[in-house]
């Protein structure tokens, strides 16, 4: 590519290739870092891009990965070998030349440790900095990504401190030596928009601040044209494209390049037609639901959870729910299924209140309303068929019994776009992708009105994410059904949603046609929810017309 | 912690109460003490006499109270054989078994912990598949079979340990071992599995990512982690050991300790001392939990400050 300025890479990656077993997981990639600059990597989950990012810290020996070709080499002058490096020489070079970002930052800090022993710990080791000294240097390390009140932080553990602030923390810890590259592996997927946007600001004022190279490993253009110079695309562990972002957005060279934008979700691209006269099938009423409360030996009040929420769904409808992680939105999922008690309230359904309904009374409606959840390797008994696990809800409610399943199940199976015969197969067998559909198909079993999806997108990567959204209205179209369709997403869920509520701190604080909401939003939260989310200014170029829903042509 | 500190101590005496009645009741089970231990040859007024003393005519509720408020006073009985009361009997007994307790605990976590350890780090290597089966054998291999093994081969073959007796340092040996094999088979076990499940996190990986050594990432980043899951088996260990480990290993090696006792008081039925040893063996498997929760708390800071 043409794209390289005169003076010479600081990191520089040639011909790479990476194996997993027996199993090649990236087919001889090269591409170029210079100082100052951030290369955003992006590909779907499997492309071999966090594969990528550990070799560069050769940390992929330790995941069960190996290096078998092409070099790294970092350094402008006289550059060092990576590949080859002995144990010593590389374990000098990692916290100190190079440092890294994970993505969860739940589970990316030790929890048994303050957070000032683990950053200092690195001083320690790379500055050779002891006690008052190294403090004092761990304390201007989180005071440079802003942290409020570093000081006392500094003693504080990671289960103290919210994902946004200990994601500050993970920066703050890799940059505490001052790294000639930092690598910043979806260091945003696991937050809220809000916080992805404040996290990807610091990144950008830091790097302009501390001159460093990042290679910025993401699946999320709208995060790309926000943070990127240049960007490496990876389909199946090789660089199908590689071009200056705006570049990129405006003229895709790649086919492969266009179908990930194309799958992006973008806000602006237009919902679906508001529905006209649609029959309200479920209306909840004032509810809400407390956790904890008065016991034997504790006597904490009961944290309210979900406050007086009122909203209903018309048959054929989709209401999508947004707001960040934390705020009510699966607990009122679950409060409206009665999976968890509500407090106070009522939820009807076609009309008849299920709040009050004995367990025995309330399972013929179980039956109308399923629910798809976030987690689609979690959500599969892993010893059960597909054919078992897809008409398990039916043969319970006695909808299908013995040879029937068989029937059902290929039917289910070919509805959500599977072949019969993966009835025989095992959960494992499949992708996140393909999981999700059979969680769909096993939602479908027992022909609810309603399906509620919590998340239902939110772990699959854009181009999967895209197909089972496409898939859910096909289905609403040729089926009729209706969707609680949940997601932290504003993007996702104005390409769904007919309606849109907007949840924060367990209340519903605006509703209303989702164009209308997002076009003039009443409430300061939505005005802040839309605002964080990533401009990809870029990606107005090339973005498609408002989409006119199918049932209004 | 001091509300995570308050509970246990609720705890505790909730269950000492429970351990006090349910030993109160045990008792009253066996049948009427006087015609088992006396017997024959005790004329039917005798027998009133003695009845009326011990009070064992009035209702159960009456001598239930009666018992608490002696235990209350620190007054268990007198020994039927010894004839002093037996709070002294036991005292007399309980440093001896502590010792032997403390010893074997020490040796557990001496060897286990680094064995367990090292399986995890070398899984894949030689080393852990040698410690694993060396481990997996000890844990098959009941404490009485080890002993009398030891027994044959260094006391009576070879000659070089003592049996019977605690007088000196080696004396210890055989039982400590003993005492311990199938603890330290059990806890290397589950050492190597708790760091399996930590090595595998992502704070393991940031931290080499960090540049740290390979040894600091495994013992401060991986065992800190790990240690809290171990700990939490050492507990439940160690008091069964103190519970079930030393009657065995005591009667053999003559160790003049609580479990022997126990022993030597079922075969002469000598109630009184027997009822105040297993209270005794209770207290102490109690007070083992509250230690284990305890350092279970300071292991964790997540336990240690959601408590407070």
């Amino acid at each position: 590519m043409t794209l390289r300025p005169h003076n010479p890479p600081l990191l520089s990656v040639k011909d790479l290739r990476i194996a997993f077993g027996d199993v090649q997981a990236v087919h001889g990639l090269s591409f170029d870092i210079h100082r100052g600059e951030t290369l955003a990597l992006v590909g779907e989950s499997g492309s071999g891009k966090s594969a990528t990012a550990l070799s560069i810290l050769r940390l992929i020996e330790r995941e069960g990965g190996r290096i078998n070709g092409g070099s790294i080499r970092l350094g402008t002058i006289d550059p060092v070998e990576i590949t080859t490096l002995p144990a010593a020489a590389l374990r000098a070079l990692r916290g100190d030349r190079i440092a890294m970002v994970f993505q969860e930052p739940m589970t990316s800090l030790n929890p048994v440790m303050r957070i000032g022993q683990q950053m200092m710990e690195t001083l320690r080791l790379h500055r050779g900095l002891g006690g008052a000294e190294a403090r004092s240097a761990a304390r201007a390390a989180l005071d440079r990504v802003m942290i409020p009140d570093p000081g006392r932080r500094l003693d504080q553990y990671p289960h103290e401190l919210s994902g946004g602030l200990r994601q500050r923390v993970m920066i703050a810890m890799a940059l505490a030596c001052e790294p000639e590259v930092l690598i910043a592996d979806e260091p945003t997927t696991a937050l809220d928009v809000t916080t992805q946007a404040e996290i990807l600001t610091l990144l950008r004022d830091l790097q302009r601040d501390m001159g460093m190279a990042v290679l910025f490993i993401t699946h999320d253009l709208g995060v790309v044209a926000e943070i990127a110079d240049r960007v490496v695309v990876m389909q199946k562990g090789r660089k199908v494209e590689e071009a200056r972002t705006p570049a990129l957005f405006a003229a895709p060279r790649h086919a492969y390049t266009q179908e990930l934008i194309d799958a992006s979700p973008r806000l602006g691209t237009g919902a679906p037609a508001p529905l006209k006269g649609a029959r309200t099938l479920l209306e909840v009423r004032n509810l809400s639901t407390s956790f904890g409360g008065t016991s034997l030996l504790s006597r904490t009040a009961p944290t309210p959870v979900v406050r007086d929420v009122s909203l209903t769904l018309g048959r054929g409808e989709t209401l999508g729910l947004v707001g960040e992680s934390g705020c009510g939105k699966s607990t009122l999922a679950r409060s409206v299924l009665r999976l968890i008690e509500p407090t106070s309230g009522v939820v009807a359904l076609d009309g008849t209140p299920i709040t009050g309904l004995s367990p025995k009374a309330l399972k013929p409606h179980r039956a109308r309303i399923q629910m798809v959840f976030q987690d689609p390797y979690a959500s599969l008994n892993p010893r059960m068929s597909i054919r078992d696990l897809v008409t398990e809800p039916a043969f319970l409610h006695g909808v299908a019994r013995g040879s029937d399943r068989a029937a059902l199940a290929a039917d289910l199976l070919t509805r959500v776009g599977l072949p019969a015969e993966a009835a025989d197969r095992y959960p494992h067998q499949f992708s996140g992708g393909q999981r999700q559909r059979i969680c769909i198909a096993r939602a479908l079993s027992v022909r609810p009105a309603i399906i509620v999806a919590d998340e239902a997108v939110s772990a699959l990567d854009v181009s999967n994410a895209r197909r089972i959204t496409d898939l859910m209205a096909d289905l609403q179209r040729t089926e009729g059904l209706s969707f609680l369709f949940i997601s932290h997403d504003i993007a996702v869920v104005e390409r769904v949603s007919h309606r849109i509520a907007v949840m924060y701190r367990g209340e519903i604080v605006e509703t209303g046609l989702t164009n209308e909401v997002l076009r003039a939003p009443q409430h300061p939260y939505t005005r802040r929810l839309l605002a964080a989310v990533p401009k990809g200014a870029p990606l107005r170029l090339t973005g498609t017309p408002a989409r006119a829903h199918p049932e209004t042509v | 912690m001091a509300a995570y500190l308050l509970r246990i101590l609720v705890k505790m005496v909730i269950t000492l109460f429970a351990i006090l009645t349910i030993t109160f009741i045990a008792t009253r089970l066996s049948g009427n003490p006087i015609d088992t231990f006396l017997g024959e040859g005790l004329t039917a007024e005798g027998r009133a006499t003695l009845i009326a003393y011990f009070q064992l005519d009035r209702s159960l509720w009456h001598q239930y109270l009666a018992f608490l408020r002696a235990a209350a006073s620190g007054d268990f009985g007198l020994s039927f054989v010894e004839r002093r009361p037996v709070t002294e009997v036991v005292a007399h007994r309980l440093w001896p078994s502590a010792q032997l307790l403390l010893t074997s605990v020490g040796l557990t976590l001496l060897v286990s912990i680094p064995l367990g350890v090292l399986a995890a780090v070398y899984r894949k290597s030689w080393i852990g598949s040698v410690v694993m089966v060396v481990a997996f054998a000890g844990y098959a291999v009941p404490a009485f079979i080890l002993a009398i093994v030891m027994i044959l081969v260094f006391s009576y073959t070879l000659n070089w340990l003592p049996v019977v007796g605690n007088g000196t340092a080696a004396h210890f040996i055989m039982p400590t071992i003993a005492l311990s094999g199938v603890l330290i088979a059990a806890l290397t076990r589950f050492t190597r599995n708790a760091m399996l499940d930590v090595l595998g996190q992502e704070y393991i990986r940031t931290a080499r990512a960090k540049g740290l050594s390979e040894f600091w990432v495994v013992m401060r980043h991986g065992f800190g982690n790990a240690s809290i899951t171990v700990i939490s088996v050492i507990g439940l260990q160690i008091a069964s050991l103190a519970a079930a480990g030393s009657v065995v290993v005591e009667s053999i090696f003559s160790w003049p300790g609580i479990g022997q006792l126990l022993v030597n008081a079922a075969i002469v039925r000598d109630y009184p001392v027997l009822q105040f040893g297993v209270i005794t063996v209770a207290v102490a498997v109690v007070l083992i939990n509250a230690a284990t929760d305890i350092a279970y708390a300071l292991a964790d800071p997540r336990i240690r400050l959601a408590q407070s």
